[in-house]
């Protein structure tokens, strides 16, 4: 039988870009549909119903949902390609760990952009830069975060460096001041097949957001 | 032998420290059960989990595991040979009982500390209706995930049973403060019937605290007198 993959998305979504990573990594052919956030297709609905969410992975016309999730999904189905999950029950709890600290991260990211002006959004910049640091220390010198392989904490985390441009011009800061490990890993991330097909371009991302502040107040949906 | 000694540090009415607690009673591991003093943080606790400084924290051959959810999954890797498996076989189901427990932390958990903390008849209505909507996509998730057997996780006890089941004593203390059934025979026959047979497992019932013990407990940490 052959397998039938569809992918609900977003093009900005950070979360999307996570499962698309995890099924080019695999080598997965699927049917990428783009999904209007405002206007949200019947499948949608049909195939998220408790979250309403993107993205949705659908094969052989089952949904996984959550972006994580999926990615472990991904990489328990299609086993025989490059592992993004180590095999030791304690290694892979460390990335499972990292994978919950990196969404963590989104609450503070929200306040950032779709925050208040001042205090709310200078909490949400202190609160990231500060969570970024604390990753930026676990990753410490090696090329990825399980070291010589490419892998799940990575995709979890690399779907964000679309925003950093947005990051930086709404929070006025600098991440590579802050953070130069973080920028060097990802610019070796972006060297990936599997990493430059699915993020999408910064500057588009960026100039999507005034567009994205009109129609929302904080960013839950992405 | 000292490497393979297995602690955890927890505090008896945490709902998260029961996890791993539950999953090692299910797989016959001796552990050695350091109790946190409310309020306060030992030194074990911030060197072990210096990220979140937060329980449960596992230690197996002085290695720290922590988050709830990971720690029992890594528990059922570890074990393995030790007991029947805590998560479905096939990676669909695996995904599906993972989506479930990542609901009933996100949303279903939040929802529920949220009635004891309501002020005011609106909203306490308001969020007893959340959570009542949650139990009855959880009641349709029962259905699904058991395929007619005992638990979510079939014959045995699994990882969601463990995520869901540990909030029942809150469940039952929260009931009892707002005077308002929240799990029942009639509205959701299904997780009545689970959450007895959840309680009584001989896994369970040593480290669920008595509803009676909790509510006295509740009440100091919610410093209010329930409405």
């Amino acid at each position: 039988m052959v397998d039938e993959v569809i992918l609900l998305g977003y093009w900005p979504s950070t979360f999307g870009v996570r499962t698309r990573i995890a099924l080019e990594e695999k080598d997965i052919k699927f049917d990428y549909r783009e999904q209007d956030l405002f206007n949200k297709s019947s499948l949608l609905l049909e195939m998220n119903p408790v979250h309403k969410k993107i993205p949705v992975l659908i094969h052989n016309g089952k949904p996984v949902c959550e972006s994580l999730i999926q990615v472990e999904y991904i990489d328990e189905t299609w086993p025989g390609k490059i592992p993004l999950l180590p095999s030791d029950p304690y290694q892979r709890d460390q990335a499972k760990f990292w994978g919950d600290f990196i969404d963590k991260m989104v609450p503070g990211l929200v306040r950032l952009m779709w925050g208040a002006k001042g205090e709310e959004q200078e909490a949400g910049k202190k609160e990231f830069i500060e969570m970024l640091k604390t990753v930026e220390s676990e990753l410490g010198d090696k090329t990825y975060f399980g070291g010589e392989a490419f892998g799940y904490v990575d995709i979890a985390l690399i779907g964000y460096y679309c925003w950093f441009d947005a990051f930086e011009k709404y929070g006025n800061f600098s991440i590579e001041a802050e953070c130069p490990k973080i920028i060097a890993w990802a610019k070796s991330c972006m060297k990936r097949d599997s990493v430059a097909k699915s993020l999408p371009d910064s500057e588009k991302v960026t100039e999507l957001v005034p567009e994205l502040k009109k129609k929302w107040l904080c960013l839950k949906s992405l | 032998m000292a490497s393979d000694e297995v602690k955890v540090i927890g505090a008896w009415a945490s709902p998260f420290v029961m996890r791993p607690r539950i999953a090692l009673n299910l797989k016959s591991v001796p552990y050695e059960f350091l109790q946190e003093t409310f309020g306060a943080k030992s030194e074990l606790l911030l060197k072990s989990n210096p990220v979140h400084k937060k329980i449960p924290v596992l230690i197996h051959a002085d290695k720290p595991v922590c988050e709830s959810n990971i720690i029992v999954e890594y528990v059922d890797e570890t074990w393995s040979a030790s007991g029947p498996s805590m998560l479905p076989s096939t990676p669909y189901d695996r995904a599906i009982a993972r989506f479930w427990a990542a609901y009933i932390d996100e949303k279903w958990f939040p929802s529920l500390k949220s009635i004891l903390k309501a002020e005011g008849e609106e909203e306490k209505k308001a969020v007893l209706a959340q959570v009542e909507e949650g139990n009855a996509l959880l009641e349709k998730a029962f259905i699904d995930c058991s395929k007619g057997k005992p638990f979510f996780n079939g014959e045995h006890i699994g990882y969601l049973d463990i995520a869901f089941g540990c909030f029942l004593a809150w469940l039952r203390v929260t009931e009892l403060a707002g005077g308002h059934k929240l799990i029942d025979e009639v509205k959701t026959p299904s997780l009545s019937k689970w959450a007895e047979r959840f309680c009584n497992d001989p896994a369970v019932k040593p480290v669920m605290p008595e509803t009676a013990t909790l509510a006295e407990f509740a009440k100091k940490i919610f410093a209010k007198p329930p409405a």
